[in-house]
C-alpha cells in the first residue's frame, strides 16, 4: 500500500466513523422522551437515575480535586506574571470567566470521559461479547433505546451539574490564592468573582458541557457496540472511547470557541 | 405453511463464503435440530433467521412474511413471536434471574407489576428455578443459567424457539435434564422448536426431524432416523466421530504451505 493510499484509507475510516457517530447521534436523541419519567416507558428512567449517580455523584471528589488544583495553578501561574504590572486584582476575572467559559466545562468532560466513558465502553463492550446486546435485539428492542438512551439523559443533566461545581471549586482555589497573596477579604473576592461573571459566560459553559457529555456517552457507547472478539477487544474499546472522547472534546472546545469568538454572542 | 422458509441463502464475511445457497422449512411444532461440526455455519444461520444479519442473497420468511422487505420496526414486531436461548445464557449480569425474566414483559407488554411477578415466577418455577428468583446470574451455576435464559426466551410464550447450544459445558446429567425440560416446555407450551447442537444423543432424544451442515452447505434434512442411517460419508464422518486423516488437518497444511512441501 503506498502512502497516499493508506492516507486516503484512514481519512476514509474517520469520516466513517463520524458518520456511525452522528447516525447513533440521532437515534439516541430520538430515543431520549421514551425515558423521560411520565411520558416515557416505564421503570425506564429509573435506569437513568442510576446512571446520575454513577457519572455525576461518584465523580464529584476527582472533579473537586482536579478543579482546586488547576484554580490554583491557574491563580498562582496568571499572579506570578500580573504582579509584575500591578495588576494582581486581574487574577479574579481570569480565574472567574476562565473556569466559567473554558476550564471548568473541558476539565469536567476530561475526568468524566476518563471515568464513565472507558466505564460505558466496558459495560456495552461486555454485552456485546456475551451477546446481551444480540438478547435485546431478538427480544425486538433497541440496544439505543434500552442501553444509550438512559446514560445520555443522565449525563446531559449531570455534566452541567458537574460543570458548575466545577467552576464553584476553582474559583474557590483561586481565591485561597489571593487570601494569601493580597489582604481582600473572602467576601470582597467572591464579590469581585461574581462581578466579573456574565450571564453570556455561563450559558457559552452550558452550551460547552451539554456538548461534551453528548461526545462522551456517544463516543463511549459506539466504542463499545463495535466491540468484536473476546475480552481483550473489551479492554480496546475502553482505551479507544477515552482516547478518541478526549480528542473530540478538545476539537468540539476548539469549534464552540472559534463560534463564540467570531459571532461574538456569547 | 411453515413457520420458518429459508431460501437460497448465502452469506459471507469478505471473501470467505460461510453459508452457500441454503433451503429449509421448519414446520410449526416440530423440534428442527441443526448439527454439523464446528465453523459449518450453523450460528451463522441462527443469526439469519432471526434477522440478526440482513441477508447477502436469498431470503428468510418469518410466518410467511420476507425479512428483506421489512423495515426495522417490523422484523422488532416478527422476533416477538420469537425466544433465543444463546449458547453462553446471556443473562444480563445487573439483573436479578426474576428481573431477566420479567424484562421481556416489562419491556413488550402492558401487564401490571403484580401479574409480570407471578409470569416470571411460573416461567422460572417451569424451569425449576423458583428458588433462585432473586440470585444473580453471577451466583448461578452453568446449567441453572441456560434454565433462566429458556425462562427469559419463553417469557413471551413464543411460537418458536431457538437454542443454541444448550448442552454445551454441561456435564451429562445436567445436560440430560436440559433435554427433558426441552421437551417438557414442548408439550407444555406447543411451541417449535431450532436447536443447534454438536451432542449427538441429545439430539436424537429430543429431535423430530435433523438438519446437517456441512462447510456451509445443508447437506440433509431427514426425519431422524434415516438420517441416523445415512450413508452419506461427510455425515457417517460426524455420527461415528472419525478425525480427518492427519494430512488432511488445517494445521498440517498449514505446516506444509510454510515449508512449501507441495504433493503427499
Amino acid at each position: 500500500m503506498t502512502v497516499l493510499e493508506e492516507l486516503g484509507s484512514s481519512v476514509i475510516h474517520r469520516f466513517a466513523y463520524l458518520g456511525e457517530l452522528s447516525m447513533q447521534f440521532w437515534s439516541g436523541l430520538l430515543s431520549l422522551p421514551r425515558v423521560l419519567p411520565l411520558v416515557g416507558k416505564r421503570g425506564r428512567w429509573l435506569a437513568s437515575i442510576r446512571q446520575m449517580a454513577a457519572i455525576g455523584v461518584d465523580a464529584l471528589s476527582m472533579i473537586a480535586t482536579v478543579s482546586m488544583s488547576a484554580g490554583f495553578i491557574f491563580a498562582m501561574q496568571s499572579g506570578n506574571e500580573l504582579r509584575r504590572f500591578g495588576a494582581l486584582s486581574l487574577v479574579i476575572p481570569i480565574i472567574a470567566v476562565g473556569f466559567t467559559r473554558e476550564l471548568g466545562p473541558l476539565l469536567t468532560a476530561i475526568v468524566v470521559s476518563s471515568r464513565s466513558g472507558s466505564a460505558i465502553s466496558a459495560e456495552i463492550g461486555t454485552m456485546v461479547v456475551t451477546n446481551e446486546i444480540d438478547v435485546l435485539r431478538t427480544m425486538g428492542l433497541s440496544p439505543i433505546e434500552f442501553v444509550l438512551a438512559p446514560k445520555y439523559l443522565a449525563a446531559v443533566i449531570v455534566v452541567p451539574c458537574l460543570v458548575i461545581m466545577s467552576d464553584l471549586f476553582g474559583v474557590l482555589a483561586g481565591g485561597a490564592f489571593m487570601l494569601l497573596s493580597t489582604r481582600m477579604t473572602f467576601l470582597m473576592y467572591l464579590r469581585a468573582a461574581a462581578d466579573s461573571i456574565a450571564i453570556r459566560d455561563l450559558v457559552a459553559g452550558f452550551i460547552k458541557s451539554v456538548a461534551f457529555a453528548t461526545i462522551v456517552v456517544h463516543v463511549g457507547c459506539l466504542e463499545g457496540f463495535n466491540t468484536r472478539g473476546g475480552p481483550e477487544a473489551v479492554g480496546r474499546s475502553t482505551t479507544s472511547a477515552v482516547v478518541r472522547s478526549t480528542l473530540l472534546v478538545i476539537l468540539a472546545d476548539v469549534f464552540f470557541t472559534m463560534i463564540f469568538y467570531i459571532t461574538k454572542f456569547f | 405453511m411453515p413457520i420458518i422458509s429459508v431460501r437460497d441463502l448465502s452469506v459471507s464475511y469478505g471473501a470467505h463464503r460461510v453459508l452457500e445457497r441454503i433451503n429449509l422449512d421448519i414446520r410449526r411444532g416440530e423440534v428442527m435440530v441443526l448439527l454439523g461440526g464446528s465453523g459449518s455455519g450453523k450460528s451463522t444461520l441462527i443469526r439469519q433467521i432471526v434477522a440478526l444479519e440482513r441477508p447477502e442473497s436469498g431470503t428468510v420468511y418469518i410466518k410467511g412474511v420476507d425479512i428483506n422487505g421489512c423495515s426495522e420496526e417490523e422484523l422488532n414486531k416478527l422476533r416477538h413471536n420469537m425466544g433465543v436461548a444463546f449458547q453462553e445464557a446471556a443473562l444480563f449480569g445487573s439483573m436479578t434471574t426474576k428481573e431477566n425474566v420479567e424484562m421481556p414483559l416489562r419491556e413488550l407488554t402492558s401487564l401490571a407489576d403484580p401479574i409480570i411477578e407471578i409470569m416470571s415466577y411460573l416461567k422460572l418455577a417451569s424451569v425449576g428455578l423458583g428458588k433462585a428468583v432473586d440470585v444473580m446470574p453471577g451466583e448461578l451455576s452453568g446449567g441453572m443459567k441456560k434454565r433462566a435464559a429458556i425462562a427469559r426466551a419463553t417469557a413471551l410464550d413464543p411460537e418458536l424457539l431457538i437454542f443454541d447450544e444448550p448442552s454445551a459445558g454441561l456435564d451429562p446429567v445436567v445436560a440430560a435434564e436440559l433435554d427433558e425440560l426441552i421437551l417438557f416446555l414442548k408439550r407444555l407450551f406447543e411451541m417449535t422448536l431450532l436447536i443447534v447442537t454438536h451432542e449427538m444423543a441429545s439430539a436424537f432424544r429430543i429431535a423430530d426431524r435433523v438438519a446437517f451442515m456441512y462447510q456451509g452447505s445443508l447437506i440433509a434434512v431427514e426425519d431422524k432416523e434415516p438420517f441416523q442411517k445415512s450413508t452419506d460419508p461427510r455425515i457417517r464422518q460426524f455420527l461415528d466421530r472419525v478425525p480427518p486423516p492427519i494430512g488432511e488437518s488445517d494445521v498440517v497444511q498449514l505446516l506444509r504451505q510454510i515449508a512449501g512441501i507441495t504433493g503427499e
